[in-house]
């Protein structure tokens, strides 16, 4: 009975989904003969399509909607990754082993393979940069790439005039994303919600739009090429012996990330912002200065961002404006989104998906995107607290008070 | 219930992220002739370099039919920049780790700087359809790149003696689209008429690709009295300008180069293109090859190649051609073919010089006549 | 006098577009707090189906005006249709879901409907035939408005006045305020709320494809990727005259639409988008809701 119904249904989505494409999928104009191309064949594959995904979606959310209807507080449905976290003796293994594969890594791999996860791992920093000003303080903003551009042109810029090299632009590169970060927060901490999320993204817009224009200061769209890449003691490194040496840079900057994050969260001011982010009155109500904490969220966020820029500039050795888009600003909110708002694991995971997915989707060629779009919205749909959503600490009286409690 | 299944997904997906490209990366046969194509296919530039996938895949198929090059075969690698050059390096070094011979590609002069850094050091040859950044070439920091099309400043620089000695243009106004390829030649051409004393650049603006309409930039040009417009840029933004200008019966000369010369801009303006110059590679519509290319693609794809494509087919012949002559895939045998010895192309006999640019493929200015491009001598 | 005129009537063209494509974000907001990221590819959609439509007809030897009526009906019915089916896969199932959680969801859904034209269609810029018929006006206003700029206005303000007295009067306009007034009290008082939701779907997409008709005509061509820029100013549009209002949405369209063609015209198109953006953010510190919107009264 379920099972026909199931099917009726199916098919009705399936023909409402031959409607819909049909203009689109079905019919092609070639304007230059004039003559319609009709292609039947693309109306049976989307209806036999549809049919089945339609049948697995189903499926797929009757299962979600038993499994919400399970107790929540079973101990089984604590997620593998949270249960190796809280055990020490199934932690300490496991950090090991991932230490060592990381460590193996970029021997084993190809250039190529190494490329990628530099980028993948760039990207975890940003993310977790990002989850400071979306995760933990609510704040959205869409503008986040903005300071990775000031990062990357604070570089190339330094580079090209003076000759600096990647250590000491770093620092730099991170303090003038801070006082961007700073810049930008003063003007808008009086916005809300989605109305902060537009000037961001304006922000960042304006941010771009300058320095695909001012030619004098930035070279405009044809960018500044050359940059040096990392050095190391005076060494000079083949490609691989340098890819393989920023490797280890963003690991190491990530492990940094992780432990400064990791504090602040705990920090008073950490738990300022967690607080604003879930009632700023009630805040404000408890002496908690509010531009004060917002500005820092904002100017902290920032600087992880100047300094992954810094790191950018040195990898791709080219940048031009073409890179600090929109799109990368929405891809960074996904990764913080995606990860579950506020988790760093989480962050990590989705920075490291959202990142390879569409370099191993290069298999798909010409259906990359529309694979990678498709995705999206399939995670969010059936995960949409995020990966692995952040775990508020809650504070227990251990087992020794609680023995005590119990037997007065 | 589902949490578990979360969890059993995780690793299942981590594995086969780690597999799919080992087991491409060794299923594939060893002894090939290994061509990258690298350029932009999706995204919004995705027109720009889809057309040399398509130019690289007929010309490949004809030599892999006639038994392929030094008796092997020819394969393709086809990867994706988005014209980003960040993503850029990435598909190079995809590429230098497959084992690519040599490259076709990048599409755009950003994406081709990035990724250029990574061919040198890898002691590939890259040679590009379409990048015209003339620092690629000029500067000399990459030896290992060559290029089919000629560089922005040459073309600028027959725009704007065209403009001043045929049209008689006193006010000019220099258009572009804020791209590397528009803003650099628009550049040049403002810098050679300021130099030439003979007119004034009366406007000088960059426009926003893909904004909704273009009328406010067209009222402007009308109020500087320009009695010439130069354009630099790609042919949707002239398209729409030049059709607006001409809705307001404007009768300004409109003159642009390579990035308009396509037969997508005429199809778009229609009528409004008449008259319009542009330049472009010297006509081939003639040359044999040419027709022959363009023939066999819309036979196999029901449709006119798009931008670059001859350039593309004409760097691929080329490529494969050196790789032949030489003998060898190493590098100094193949640009020593390259530089020395002349190849025929559907752009007609071409072979390069030191710097990598193509010698033979000239420039001629074109007008839209009745709906078609024709050369004007 | 003449030059301001033109600059006028241009920013009034564009205002006017931004404002319908606005309009579906402002009611997709104010009713489930959504930005709707996918709304510029809906917009997209719209112009493609118009174009498809009107080539399919033009080859039957369909002429005139009759060709623009089918296939602006066509394309709203298919946009609607879009709408509605966004909805239900993107972010229904997301309605109890964290804030952010839709709008990840959105951003994918626009790189999936992009890619979806690009590899079913083309990637190549079509040219769109103009529908609107020319209309010889008068010689001395001949420079200043032309006959797409008169249609495009007059309709966008028809549908504006449409559209209030629809949400005024009718009863499912006065479901949509109650719901964007207060969801789960209109839900008590009887008002089916996902059906609501689906029909702001369904008008905010009609609405973005009637803008889609009139630009693609006016402008002469269309591609897949023409949603991107128009959904992010409409975006700006709809924040800036305060997002959830209608007559803020018209209002936000045209001050933006004179902004970028005044700053165009009397100083310098390459910083055309910078002043958009500088202007929108002087308004919200001034007025933080934006022009029209209400300043709401926070509650603890």
């Amino acid at each position: 009975m379920n099972i026909i119904t199931g099917i009726k249904d199916s098919l009705l989505v399936s023909l409402w989904f031959i409607l819909l494409t049909f203009p689109i999928m079905v019919i092609r104009v070639n304007t230059i003969e004039n003559v319609v191309e009709w292609r039947w064949r693309n109306m049976l594959l989307v209806g036999a399509g549809s049919f089945i995904l339609s049948l697995v979606w189903r499926y797929l959310h009757k299962r979600k909607e038993a499994g919400g209807q399970e107790s929540p507080d079973e101990p089984e449905t604590v997620p593998l990754v949270r249960r190796i976290l809280d055990t020490p003796r199934l932690l300490i293994p496991a950090l090991i082993a991932l230490g060592i594969a990381l460590a193996v890594f970029p021997f084993t791999f190809s250039v190529y393979q190494v490329n990628i996860m530099i980028t993948a791992i760039m990207f975890v920093v940003l993310g977790l940069g990002l989850n400071i000003v979306v995760g933990l303080a609510g704040l959205l903003d869409l503008g986040y790439v903005a300071f990775y551009a000031v990062g990357a042109y604070s570089y190339a810029l330094l580079n090209y005039h003076y000759d600096v090299g990647f250590w000491i632009a770093l620092p730099i590169g991170a303090l003038l994303a801070f006082s961007a970060g700073i810049l930008l927060g003063f003007p808008v901490l009086r916005l809300r919600g989605d109305y902060l999320a537009i000037v961001t993204l304006g922000f960042g817009e304006i941010i771009r739009l300058i320095l695909e224009n001012w030619n004098e200061f930035s070279f405009g769209p044809s960018g500044i090429s050359n940059i040096d890449r990392p050095g190391f003691f005076g060494i000079d490194f083949s490609f691989r012996e340098a890819s393989i040496y920023i490797y280890f840079i963003m690991i190491g900057l990530c492990l940094f990330t992780i432990f400064v994050v990791n504090r602040l969260e705990k920090s008073r001011i950490g738990r300022a912002w967690i607080a604003l982010r879930e009632d700023e009155i009630a805040c404000q109500a408890m002496g908690i200065d509010k531009t004060k904490t917002k500005l820092a969220a904002f100017a902290l966020g920032a600087t992880w961002a100047g300094m992954i820029g810094v790191v950018f500039a040195a990898k791709t050795t080219f940048i031009n404006p073409a890179s600090f888009t929109f799109m990368e600003s929405a891809i960074i909110l996904c990764i913080v989104v995606l990860g579950g708002m506020g988790s760093i694991l989480g962050v990590m995971l989705a920075a490291i998906i959202l990142i390879l997915l569409p370099e191993y989707l290069r298999a798909f060629s010409d259906y990359r995107m529309i694979v990678f779009g498709a995705c999206m919205v399939l995670m969010m749909v059936f995960r949409p607290q995020g990966l692995i959503s952040g775990g508020r600490s809650i504070y227990q009286l251990n087992q020794a008070q609680k023995d005590l409690q119990k037997d007065p | 219930m589902k949490k578990r299944l979360f969890v059993f997904s995780l690793p299942v997906l981590f594995l086969s992220l780690f597999l799919t490209p080992i087991f491409s990366g060794n299923a594939l046969a060893q002894d090939t002739i290994k061509l990258g194509i690298a350029g932009p296919h999706s995204g919004d530039l995705a027109s720009y370099g889809i057309p040399s996938i398509k130019a690289a895949e007929l010309v490949v198929k004809e030599i892999n039919a006639k038994g392929g090059v030094l008796g092997k075969q020819v394969e393709l690698l086809v990867e994706d920049d988005v014209c980003k050059p960040e993503l850029a390096t990435n598909t190079a070094t995809k590429l230098v780790s497959k084992g690519v011979h040599v490259v076709l590609g990048h599409v755009c002069s950003g994406a081709t700087k990035a990724a250029l850094g990574i061919y040198k050091d890898a002691k590939v040859i890259a040679m590009s359809p379409s990048a015209t950044n003339p620092a690629l070439t000029q500067a000399g920091e990459f030896p290992n790149f060559y290029r089919t099309i000629a560089a922005d400043d040459e073309q600028a620089k027959l725009e704007v003696h065209f403009a001043i000695n045929k049209l008689k243009a006193k006010n000019i106004a220099v258009i572009h689209d804020k791209g590397d390829y528009g803003k650099g030649l628009a550049e040049y051409a403002k810098k050679f008429v300021e130099e030439g004393k003979q007119a004034n650049v009366v406007l000088f603006e960059g426009i926003t690709p893909g904004a909704v309409d273009y009328s406010a930039i067209v009222q402007k040009i009308k109020q500087s009295k320009a009695d010439t417009v130069i354009y630099g840029g790609y042919h949707p933004e002239a398209s729409s300008i030049i059709m607006l200008m001409r809705k307001k019966k404007m009768k300004t000369n409109f003159v642009s180069a390579d990035g308009v010369k396509d037969d997508t801009f005429i199809k778009v303006a229609g009528k409004s293109a008449e008259g319009v110059y542009a330049t472009g590679p010297k006509d081939v519509s003639k040359n044999p090859m040419a027709i022959t290319y363009n023939e066999a693609h819309k036979k196999a794809h029901g449709a006119d190649p798009g931008a670059f494509f001859l350039n593309a087919v004409a760097a691929t012949q080329a490529l494969l051609n050196a790789i032949q002559k030489a003998g060898s895939t190493d590098a100094a045998a193949v640009a020593k073919v390259l530089q020395g010895q002349d190849v025929d192309t559907p752009l007609g006999k071409i072979k390069f010089d030191k710097k990598g640019d193509a010698i033979g493929v000239g420039f001629s200015v074109y007008q839209v006549k009745k709906g078609v491009f024709v050369e004007l001598k | 006098m003449d030059y301001f005129l033109e600059l006028f009537v241009g920013g009034l063209t564009r205002g006017s577009i931004y404002a319908l494509i606005a309009l579906g974000y402002t009611m997709v907001y104010g009713i489930i707090q959504l930005i709707n990221f996918a709304h510029g590819e809906i917009y997209m959609i719209g112009a493609f189906t118009a174009l498809i439509v009107s080539s399919v007809l033009a080859m039957y030897g369909m002429e005139g005006i009759s060709v623009l009526i089918i296939s602006t009906v066509l394309a709203v019915m298919y946009s609607a249709a879009y709408g509605f089916t966004v909805e239900k896969i993107a972010y229904k199932p997301l309605r109890q879901a964290p804030r952010l959680s839709p709008l990840i969801s959105a951003i994918g859904m626009s790189i999936f409907l992009q890619n979806y034209v690009l590899l079913a269609q083309t990637s190549d810029f079509l040219p769109f035939p103009s529908l609107i018929p020319e209309i010889d006006l008068p010689e001395r206003y001949q420079h200043i408005i032309g006959s797409s700029e008169l249609v495009i206005v007059s309709v966008t303000a028809l549908v504006m006045i449409g559209l209030t007295i629809f949400i005024k009067f009718t009863k499912i306009g006065k479901a949509m305020r109650a719901t964007a007034q207060d969801r789960s009290m209109a839900m008590l008082l009887g008002v089916n709320v996902n059906r609501v939701i689906s029909n702001t779907f369904i008008l905010g997409s009609a609405l973005a494809a009637i803008g889609g008709v009139l630009i693609a005509s006016h402008v002469g061509r269309i591609n897949f990727y023409i949603g991107f820029i128009a959904g992010i100013k409409a975006f700006t549009t709809a924040v800036l005259g305060g997002i959830g209002s209608i007559p803020g949405a018209v209002l936000g369209g045209l001050v933006l639409g004179w902004t970028e063609s005044f700053a165009t015209g009397y100083i310098s198109s390459d910083y055309e988008d910078v002043f958009s953006f500088v202007l929108l953010v002087v308004i919200l510190i001034f007025k933080p809701t934006g022009l029209l919107g209400k300043t709401l009264v926070q509650k603890v």
